[in-house]
């Protein structure tokens, strides 16, 4: 049977086969295998590997957003929800709506010391213990405390399921408690060497990144809990954050170098961006578009970076004047929120892609340091060095489904739609 | 009377392009009437292609969509325009129910050389009302589309194309385990448009 007898393949479209490609792949990679095994050279691999892994992505998928539309009939019957193109502004309070003491708060950069649970906990490290506060009844307790020669907690993070919450703590070993119980479940310990600055969750797996630059995945199910070691910063680890996909996770540290890591790549990074100036601290992905990555460098500086996680480009790049500790974005719409230093301390809200300010929250009498925002997407709480634990409203709601007011309109043939 | 059809057979690549893009406008409109995104008193019938085509007369989605067609025609001119997709999402979760995927193929010896080429319009104006005829009867086997949904539109282009800031880098926004429909295409020998319909599977087929 010669090789160019398809009988037996059933193709079923073939417009949407890219025949070149699949050509290409057959015949002529095997004439570029010979230089393939002259260099083992581990930066030709990788790009190869990133030829192939974008080959499917040499063109630019570009998506229209002067107005974005939304079906407006509607409107007459739905409580004022926002028309897209000509609404107005809505209102953001400019100072919080509440403010709570957050006394011996760490005054550290690298740390992570807040997180909201999605059972609506506020979780709060103040040096050597963890505070929660309920965010629906607003009462606020004494979770768990430590000893002096384990502590001060440096990272805290809720699992997925907000029922139990992993400490990182500044002997190298990350405790693992259950908060209905008010138990400890677990301690992971002998992966690093320093202290734990950053966390972050990805199912059942804790990713934790430390002092001594590792970053390590942990499945908190099995005895052996180290599952598979990331090297590549220099200095201390100070930012893990995985994609909405869970595919990838993008690590900030120290020494101003942003990594993306993907998990089907072994041990090697697929992104390294070198592009900013100082500890690259604040980052976040944009959970309304896929691979779209926002990050942040500090006092040295002071501007938002936007890249292309998959393809490895820099979209766009924003002085903001300040520097920059965290970055949220908004669930229901492309706004992102970034928390500054001196002189204001601000929060600033920014639309996205045009990086237009929409509003500045003040406050804070010192650099805000951490952030983190609500299950339902609409508070932001941010922490401070000047020992206060600040709420604000700032995001809006996203949409909910109008099933059962779209009687308006008659569809025109929807009793039709089963005729074969 | 000879010499004017003769004339009228030249096709530039400004003439393809537009006739691409304004096919893309009057397609869009007729996908946006005939799936129920818009309800249909907000459409007005108008002569086109031999065909009753609906336009919306929405201010919004008219002048969106003329935005649209004009930076299509801009790129279809440079040649760096490789498909258009026409992405239909419900409005509350952003779940891709439907994909109209209109790819297309320049000759690349136009866009270099700026020669023209010879086809007559009557043949393609054949063509593209085939397609219209096609994409309004595609209601039969299409799932219904129960909740209020919006439409957003994705063009693939060239890396090197010179980007205005109404159009952001955005991802594929595929469907997992579509069904594809590939209708007919239409070509003015400069550039060839193929048209196809890949759709969220309905539970209730099995």
């Amino acid at each position: 049977m010669s090789r160019r007898y398809y009988g037996d393949r059933f193709i079923p479209a073939r417009s949407s086969i890219d025949f070149d490609l699949a050509n290409f792949l057959l015949v002529g990679s095997r004439s570029q295998s010979q230089t393939r095994q002259e260099k083992t050279d581990d930066t030709l691999y990788r790009q190869r590997l990133s030829a192939l892994m974008t080959m499917r992505n040499r063109n630019r998928i570009l998506s229209f957003w002067s107005n974005p539309i939304s079906g407006d009939f509607q409107t007459d019957l739905s409580d004022f929800a926002e028309k897209k193109p000509s609404k107005g502004r809505r209102y953001i309070p400019k100072s919080a709506e509440r403010i709570l003491s957050a006394p011996e708060i760490l005054d550290d950069y690298n740390l992570n010391l807040i997180d909201w649970s999605s059972s609506n906990y506020l979780a709060i490290a103040l040096s050597h213990r963890v505070c929660l506060w309920d965010a629906t009844n607003g009462v606020g307790f004494d979770f768990m405390s430590i000893n002096g020669d384990i502590g001060p907690i440096t990272s805290v993070s809720w699992a997925p399921d907000g029922q139990r919450i992993a400490m990182g703590m500044n002997n190298s070993t990350v405790e693992l408690w259950d908060v209905t119980s008010s138990q400890k479940l677990r301690t992971l310990q002998g992966g690093h060497q320093s202290r734990v600055g950053s966390l972050c969750w990805n199912d059942h797996v804790l990713t934790t990144g430390g002092k001594d630059s590792i970053i390590i995945d942990n499945d908190v199910r099995i005895r052996s809990h180290h599952v598979r070691t990331y090297k590549g910063h220099k200095a201390e680890v100070c930012q893990l954050k995985w994609s909405n996909s869970g595919k990838q996770l993008a690590s900030g540290g120290n020494d101003s170098l942003l990594y993306i890591w993907d998990r089907s790549l072994a041990s090697r990074w697929l992104h390294k961006f070198e592009d900013h100036m100082s500890t690259v601290k604040a980052i976040a992905w944009c959970p309304l578009q896929s691979n779209l990555l926002a990050s942040s460098g500090g006092a040295g500086d002071q501007s938002i970076k936007f890249w292309n996680a998959q393809t490895g480009v820099c979209l766009n790049s924003c002085d903001t004047g300040s520097q920059v500790c965290s970055l949220l974005w908004s669930k229901s719409n492309k706004e992102i929120l970034s928390s500054h230093g001196p002189t204001q301390n601000q929060l600033t809200l920014w639309k996205y892609p045009s990086m237009a300010k929409i509003a500045e929250l003040t406050g804070h009498t010192s650099r805000v340091l951490f952030m983190t925002q609500s299950p339902d997407s609409c508070m932001v709480a941010s922490a401070a060095a000047d020992e206060t634990l600040r709420i604000w409203k700032v995001f809006e709601t996203p949409e909910v489904a109008m099933l059962t007011t779209e009687t308006t309109y008659a569809e025109p043939f929807r009793n039709l739609n089963y005729i074969r | 009377m000879a010499s004017r059809t003769v004339a009228k057979d030249i096709i530039t690549l400004k003439g393809s392009a537009a006739i691409v893009s304004e096919f893309f406008g009057y397609a869009a409109n007729s996908i946006l009437y005939n799936r129920g995104i818009y309800p249909e008193e907000s459409f007005a019938k108008v002569k086109k292609y031999g065909l009753p085509m609906l336009l919306t007369q929405d201010d919004g989605v008219k002048s969106f969509i003329a935005n649209l067609t004009s930076q299509l025609s801009e790129w279809l001119e440079a040649g760096k325009l490789q498909r258009v997709v026409l992405v239909i999402m419900s409005k509350a979760t952003s779940e891709v129910f439907e994909r109209w995927n209109f790819s297309i193929e320049t000759d690349s010896e136009v866009v270099e050389k700026g020669v023209s080429r010879e086809k007559s319009d009557k043949e393609i104006m054949r063509e593209i009302q085939a397609i219209m005829r096609q994409i309004a009867s595609s209601i039969t086997y299409l799932p219904c589309l129960d909740e209020p949904c919006v439409f957003d539109v994705l063009a693939y282009t060239d890396t090197d194309v010179a980007v205005p800031f109404t159009w952001v880098e955005s991802d594929a926004k595929l469907i997992t385990n579509p069904q594809m429909v590939k209708l007919h295409s239409f070509d003015t020998k400069i550039h060839k448009v193929d048209t196809l319909v890949s759709y969220k599977t309905d539970e209730w087929e099995e």
